[in-house]
């Protein structure tokens, strides 16, 4: 349970890093808060030639709110992002969904973008920026792009970041006012990898009628999911709309698998209560 | 091969240890600080838990070289002023909140960051605040009863 040995790089500028990425190409890698890497390195799941730690970079730590949009630098800790009052009062969900990620120990380390980066669908924050429809925005050596949510989760473990990328921020927007959200999931332990999650976001017109309503789900697909709940809720009156007819839509669309944790059946049934139980809950929060 | 100073337990510490050294054998086998105990080695189990620059964190998720000039305390930094038993590790000794005391090192430093930010949780914040750690023995009842008592003496119950 020893990582394997490694070249270690500290740059001291977001330029040098991406410098050292181009150089190292696919036999590169990030480490920023670790948390998801070191556990791989230690199991020897992976073997990189050259580690290029970001940790020094204070520039890549900021949790900004501006124009509309909650902004995540590729340092910024989970701790730091749960606690942001601004990012709080702007998106609720950011930090609803991240006291569920894993135990304080690991947020004090691992960050929020490093979670994106590393695409596990049993994580909540690719699910997050999936029902946000947020986006990461990716920098090399030869230019930046932005890559939506929807293309960014490529598969399980697998994003859309390149060799000789870092993920520099991700992107957040803040739902129209008049929006609430809400996120449950069931785990065996409080902290350990969801059975299955659910976010919903409700957005209420001016009467508190079902404007939109959409949801996404961890630990029921390769992917996060995203399920439009608007055919079973839009137009309703909020507080009486038949959430559990929601569910019943969005058990319908999941595709889950039997594996070591759980039957499909019961992450089916997951699913159907959860995003009733959440709807209800993003409806009180809007 | 990189020299990495880290501060522990108050005392500026020195090695030469290759890239790879894992920050959980920096402490035990470079610096000789065994308090520390290393358990599953891929972040589950908590035993392993010290405090960076005031924060719980995994010490076998960590690169030495990476938290190079850091402020870390271990368990053995959690005892009294005097050198005697610190509040958390008396309340354990108290509760029986250990048995064969593998797993404490990692509470105890858990708990101590705890109760710094939550100097009153209720059993069930409690439980919470430990869900990170995990023991083989004692069916965690005693360690919920150390946290709590830990509590009260922190806040001068003694």
């Amino acid at each position: 349970m020893k990582p394997p040995a490694f070249t270690y790089h500290r740059p001291a500028s977001v330029a040098d890093a991406l410098a050292v990425l181009a150089e190292t190409g696919p036999d590169g890698k990030v480490l920023a808060g670790g948390q998801s890497l070191v556990p791989v390195l230690n199991m020897r799941l992976a073997a990189p030639g050259h580690l290029v730690d970001i940790n020094r970079l204070g520039e890549l730590a900021h949790v900004t709110v501006d124009a509309g949009v909650v902004r995540v630098g590729a340092l910024a800790r989970h701790a730091a992002v749960e606690r942001d009052a601004a990012a709080f009062a702007a998106l609720p969900l950011l930090r609803q969904a991240t006291g569920h990620v894993a135990h304080p120990a690991i947020r004090n380390r691992g960050t929020t973008v490093g979670s994106l980066v590393h695409a596990d669908p049993a994580a909540e924050l690719p699910a997050v920026l999936s029902l946000l429809s947020g986006s990461v925005t990716l920098a090399s050596a030869s230019g930046r792009r932005t890559v939506p949510a929807g293309e960014f989760f490529v598969g399980p473990l697998e994003s859309a970041l390149r060799p000789g990328e870092l993920a520099v921020e991700a992107l957040f927007p803040v739902p129209p006012k008049g929006s609430g959200t809400a996120w449950l999931e069931v785990s065996r332990r409080r902290g350990d990898f969801a059975v299955c999650g659910v976010g919903v976001l409700v957005t209420l017109s001016a009467d508190r009628r079902v404007a939109a309503a959409r949801a996404a789900y961890v630990s029921v697909g390769p992917t996060p999911l995203t399920v439009d709940l608007a055919e079973a809720v839009a137009g309703l009156p909020a507080d009486t709309a038949d959430w559990a007819a929601a569910g019943a839509l969005a058990a319908a669309r999941v595709r889950p698998e039997d594996d070591i944790h759980a039957t499909a059946a019961y992450r089916r049934h997951l699913v159907a209560v959860l995003t009733a139980r959440a709807g209800k809950a993003a409806v009180a929060n809007a | 091969m990189h020299e990495v100073s880290v501060t522990v337990n108050g005392v500026l510490r020195s090695a030469t240890v290759p890239a790879r050294r894992l920050l959980s054998d920096f402490l035990r086998h470079d610096l000789g600080c065994t308090g520390t105990h290393v358990g599953c080695e891929h972040g589950v189990c908590g035993a392993c838990t010290v405090l960076l620059d005031g924060e719980p964190v995994r010490s076998c998720l960590l690169f030495a070289v990476s938290v190079d000039g850091a402020q870390l305390t271990t368990v053995e930094g959690c005892r009294a002023p005097d050198g005697g038993l610190g509040p958390v590790q008396r309340a354990f000794h108290e509760c029986h909140g250990l048995q064969c005391g593998y797993c404490t090192p990692g509470f105890i430093t858990t708990v101590t960051a705890y109760l710094r930010d939550h100097p009153d949780p209720t059993e069930e914040q409690a439980r919470e605040a430990i869900g990170g750690n995990l023991c083989r023995c004692t069916g965690y009842q005693n360690i919920v009863a150390s946290v709590l008592r830990a509590a009260a003496i922190q806040r001068g119950e003694a």
